[in-house]
C-alpha cells in the first residue's frame, strides 16, 4: 500500500516504545474530582449544581446557552463539596466542581442507548454530541457539535478520522485503534451520517502496524470507509496535513476544513461518540498516557475527569528521580505545568514528565540563516521572519507573511541549531495580530 | 505537589540535536581532504599557510569578541572554516604575512564589523580575498606546480588557448590556489555535506549547471570550465554559505543561477580568467531581495 504525506515537516524521536504496547487499564476511581466548567474551547459553563447537593455518574453538572459551548458531566457520583477557581492544564482559571465521590457510582436518570442508527437524524445526532459534552479528545478540546454544524453555503464531502498520533511519546489513539476498532468505525458513521457524507477515511501513520491491521479489519465490508496509511512524520496529525495527504486538498488561507468540504476529527472523539450513542453515556472519562523517562511505571491509563493528575502520577509508579519538567499532551505542543496539581480534563492526552537532565535551557544563539526552519514547515511560512518581524513589532509585514497560516506545531522551534525560540516568538506575533483585528472591529 | 523546582517554557519542549557548531565543524571535517590535496601538492607551503590562516582568523575573531564585550564564540568552528576556506584561494608561494593580513580582514571587515556570525552580508573569506586581490595583484597570481613557475589552467586557455586533460584537473594535478586544485578531494568532502543536509544542493547544482550549459552554447568545453579554476570550491562550500545565502528554495536556485552565469562573463569577456569570487560576492548582495521576491507560497494561499 502506498505511504500518503505532506511535504516538508520534522522527524523527532518518537519514544512511544514506552507505552505502545502496554493495554489500557483503569485508574483507581478518585475519592474527589476537581471538574472544571471550561474544558472547551468557547463559552465557559454555569453550574447547574450548588453545593451540598449530591449528584448522579454522568449527570450534567455545567451548561451554557452559547452554541459554542460544550455541558460537563459528574465523573463520580457523590456531593458537591465547593464550587471555586482552580488553575487548568491551558493555563487559564476556571470555575469547576469540587465532588466528593460516594463508592456508589449511581447512574444518572435518562442515561440509556439512544437507539438504532439509521433512525437518528442528522439533527438528532448532534443534539446528543452536544449534550454528551464532547469535545475534540486530541487536545483542541473544539466542541464537536459545532464541527457537525456545517454551514448551509457550504457542502461537505468526506469524514477524516485522526489516527495520525504524530505527537512524540503519545499512544492513547494507538491503543484505542487496537482496543475498540469496531467502536472507532461505528463512530466514524454516526459523525459520518451528521454531515451526510458517503465517504470516510481513517489515517494512521506508519509506524503503528497493529493499529493499521486491526482498523483494516474492524473496516473490512464496510462501504465507504477506508483506512489510509500515513508517512510517519511530524506534524502529519495536523488537520492541514491529513487533508493536503489523504486528499491533496489545501485548506485556504483562513480557512477551515469544511471550505475544502472536509471535518476532521480524531479517534478517541470517535470512541465518546459511539458511547454517547450506544449507551448514552456522556463524556466522564478519557484515555491517557502517562509517559516519560521521569515516570517510574508509564502506562495507558483510562481516568475520569476532574482526577488529580498527582494521583496519576503516584499510579504510574511516581515520579523516577527528581522531575524536570511535567508537561500536558505530547512533547511538541503540550503545555509545560508549574505545578502537578490540576485536574485531568477533556484534552488531556498525555501527562509527560522528562527528567531533570532531559530537561535542556537552551541559551540561543544568532541565527545562522540555515533556512532549516524554512525548509520543515508544514504550512510554507518563514518562521525565522515572522519571529524577526515579531520581535521588531513588524505586524504589518508579520500579517502579510501569512503568519496567521501557522498551526503552532514547533517544527520550526525544534528543528533550529541556534536553539532559538522560534514559535514563542510566532505565538506572540499571532496573538497580537488576533488582538488588534479585534480591536479594529 | 507542589513542585517549584518544574521547569516551565514554552513548547516545544524537545529539541533536534543538531547545533550551529556542530553544522560548523562538520564543514571543516569536510574539508580535509582538500586540505590534504592541497599539503600534498604544495607541501609545507600549503601546511603553513592554512596554519596561520586559520590561527589568524581565530585570533582576531577572538580579539573583537573581548574588545565589544561579547561572548567569546571562538570554539564554534566558523572563523575555523573562514580560515581554511581563505587559505584555500590563495596561490602556494603566497608569503605567510599576507596571509595573515588576509585572514584578519576576512574576519575583521568580511565578518565581526557586522556583528559577527550571522549578520555578516558577504562571505568573509571572500572578503579577505578580495582585499589580498586588489592589495596585492603580483603575490596572488604567482603559481607554481612541483617546484615551477606556472600558470593556471584557466589562464592557459585565456592567454594562449592551451587546454588541460580533464584527469590532470580532477585529481589536481594542475596550478593554483591551495584549493582550487583537486576537485575530487572537494567533491568528497561536498558529498558528506549534501548527505548531512548541511549545504543545498540547489545553488551548488544552479551554479555549476549554469556555467556547464552556457560554456557548451558558447562553445566552450563545459567540462574543462566545470573543473578549472575555484568553481567547484565556490559552489560547495562558498556560494553555500548559510549566512550569506537565500533561505527559501527559489531563492537559491536564482542566486545559484546568477553566480553561474556572471563566472561565465567574467572568465569569457572579462580582464580576469577567473570570476568565481566576484560572482560570489556579487550575488551575497542580492541575498535580501531574493528573499524577499522569493516567499514560498504558504499551504492555502491563492497567489
Amino acid at each position: 500500500m502506498s505511504v500518503l504525506t505532506f511535504k516538508q515537516g520534522i522527524h523527532p524521536e518518537y519514544n512511544k516504545e514506552l507505552t505502545r504496547d502496554i493495554p489500557f487499564r483503569k485508574a483507581k476511581r478518585p475519592a474527589r474530582v476537581t471538574i472544571p466548567l471550561q474544558q472547551h474551547i468557547g463559552a465557559p459553563c454555569q453550574p447547574l449544581v450548588k453545593k451540598g447537593d449530591h449528584v448522579d455518574l454522568g449527570q450534567k453538572i455545567g451548561d451554557s446557552d452559547s452554541f459554542v459551548s460544550a455541558p460537563v458531566h459528574a465523573s463520580v457520583s457523590g456531593v458537591v463539596k465547593e464550587i471555586k477557581k482552580v488553575p487548568t492544564p491551558v493555563g487559564k482559571e476556571s470555575l469547576a466542581i469540587v465532588i466528593e465521590a460516594d463508592e456508589e457510582d449511581t447512574l444518572a436518570e435518562g442515561i440509556a442507548p439512544k437507539g438504532n442508527l439509521e433512525d437518528l437524524s442528522p439533527e438528532e445526532i448532534r443534539k446528543i454530541i452536544r449534550e454528551a459534552g464532547i469535545v475534540g479528545m486530541g487536545g483542541a478540546m473544539f466542541p464537536t457539535h459545532v464541527k457537525l454544524s456545517v454551514p448551509e453555503e457550504k457542502e461537505a464531502e468526506y469524514f477524516i478520522l485522526n489516527g495520525a498520533e504524530c505527537e512524540p511519546y503519545l499512544t492513547v489513539d494507538h491503543r484505542m485503534m487496537i482496543s475498540r476498532p469496531e467502536d472507532i468505525v461505528f463512530g466514524l458513521k454516526v459523525l459520518m451520517k451528521a454531515i451526510g457524507v458517503e465517504k470516510g477515511f481513517i489515517g494512521i501513520e506508519d509506524n503503528k502496524p497493529e493499529a493499521i491491521s486491526s482498523m483494516q479489519e474492524a473496516v473490512a465490508g464496510e462501504e465507504g470507509i477506508e483506512v489510509k496509511v500515513l508517512e510517519t512524520k511530524y506534524p502529519q496529525g495536523g488537520e492541514k496535513m491529513l487533508i493536503k495527504a489523504i486528499l491533496g486538498r489545501e485548506v485556504p488561507l483562513g480557512g477551515l476544513p469544511i471550505d475544502v468540504g472536509v471535518v476532521v476529527n480524531n479517534v478517541t472523539t470517535a470512541v465518546a461518540v459511539a458511547d454517547a450513542i450506544k449507551k448514552g453515556m456522556p463524556l466522564i472519562e478519557r484515555t491517557i498516557t502517562i509517559t516519560g523517562r521521569g515516570i517510574k511505571e508509564p502506562a495507558n491509563l483510562i481516568c475520569r475527569f476532574g482526577t488529580a493528575i498527582n494521583d496519576l502520577i503516584r499510579e504510574a509508579g511516581g515520579f523516577a528521580g527528581k522531575p524536570g519538567k511535567v508537561i500536558l499532551g505530547g512533547p511538541m505542543t503540550g503545555f509545560a505545568q508549574p505545578t502537578t496539581d490540576l485536574p485531568v480534563v477533556k484534552g488531556t492526552s498525555g501527562i509527560l514528565v522528562l527528567p531533570r537532565k532531559e530537561v535542556e535551557e537552551f541559551d540561543p544563539l544568532p541565527c545562522i540563516k540555515c533556512a532549516r526552519c524554512v525548509d520543515s514547515c508544514p504550512q510554507f511560512l518563514m518562521p525565522v521572519q515572522l519571529a524577526n518581524f515579531t520581535e521588531h513589532q513588524m505586524y504589518d509585514k508579520l500579517e502579510r507573511y501569512n503568519v496567521l497560516n501557522c498551526i503552532e506545531c514547533g517544527s520550526c522551534s525544534y528543528i533550529c541549531p541556534a536553539k532559538r525560540p522560534l514559535m514563542h516568538y510566532i505565538k506572540l506575533g499571532k496573538a497580537e495580530i488576533i488582538a488588534r483585528k479585534r480591536k479594529a472591529q | 505537589m507542589n513542585n517549584e523546582q518544574l521547569v516551565v517554557t514554552s513548547s516545544p519542549h524537545v529539541r533536534d540535536d543538531t547545533s550551529v557548531s556542530q553544522i560548523m565543524w562538520s564543514v571543516v571535517f569536510a574539508l580535509i581532504p582538500a586540505m590534504l590535496a592541497a599539503v600534498y601538492y604544495f607541501k609545507i607551503q600549503a601546511l603553513g599557510i592554512i596554519l596561520v590562516s586559520v590561527l589568524g582568523a581565530v585570533i582576531t575573531e577572538f580579539l573583537f569578541q573581548k574588545a565589544r564585550g561579547k561572548r567569546v564564540t571562538i570554539t564554534d568552528g566558523s572563523a575555523v572554516i573562514t580560515g581554511i576556506l581563505l587559505a584555500l584561494t590563495l596561490p602556494p608561494t603566497s608569503p605567510l604575512w599576507m596571509v595573515l593580513v588576509g585572514s584578519m580582514v576576512a574576519i575583521g571587515l568580511g565578518k565581526q564589523v557586522f556583528g559577527g556570525l550571522g549578520y555578516n552580508p558577504f562571505n568573509p573569506a571572500l572578503v579577505g580575498r578580495a582585499f589580498l586581490m586588489a592589495a596585492y595583484p603580483v603575490l596572488m597570481t604567482s603559481w607554481t606546480l612541483d617546484g615551477q613557475t606556472t600558470a593556471t589552467p584557466l589562464n592557459l586557455m585565456k592567454m594562449e588557448g592551451l587546454g588541460t586533460d580533464y584527469w590532470s584537473l580532477f585529481i589536481g594535478h594542475v596550478g593554483g590556489s591551495l584549493g582550487e586544485t583537486s576537485a575530487f578531494a572537494l567533491l568528497l568532502g561536498a558529498a558528506y555535506l549534501i548527505y548531512k543536509g548541511y549545504i543545498n544542493w540547489r545553488i551548488p547544482a544552479g551554479m555549476l549547471g549554469t556555467v556547464f550549459i552556457l560554456t557548451l552554447i558558447l562553445g566552450e568545453d563545459p567540462i574543462f570550465h566545470l573543473f578549472a579554476g575555484g568553481l567547484i570550491l565556490g559552489a560547495f562550500f562558498m556560494a553555500t554559505d548559510m549566512v550569506t545565502s537565500p533561505i527559501t528554495k527559489r531563492g537559491r536556485w536564482i542566486f545559484g543561477i546568477g553566480a553561474g552565469l556572471i563566472v561565465v562573463i567574467i572568465r569569457l569577456w572579462g580582464g580576469y580568467p577567473e570570476g568565481v569570487m566576484y560572482s560570489i560576492l556579487l550575488m551575497n548582495t542580492t541575498v535580501p531581495l531574493l528573499n524577499r521576491y522569493t516567499r514560498p507560497r504558504s499551504l492555502g494561499e491563492v497567489t
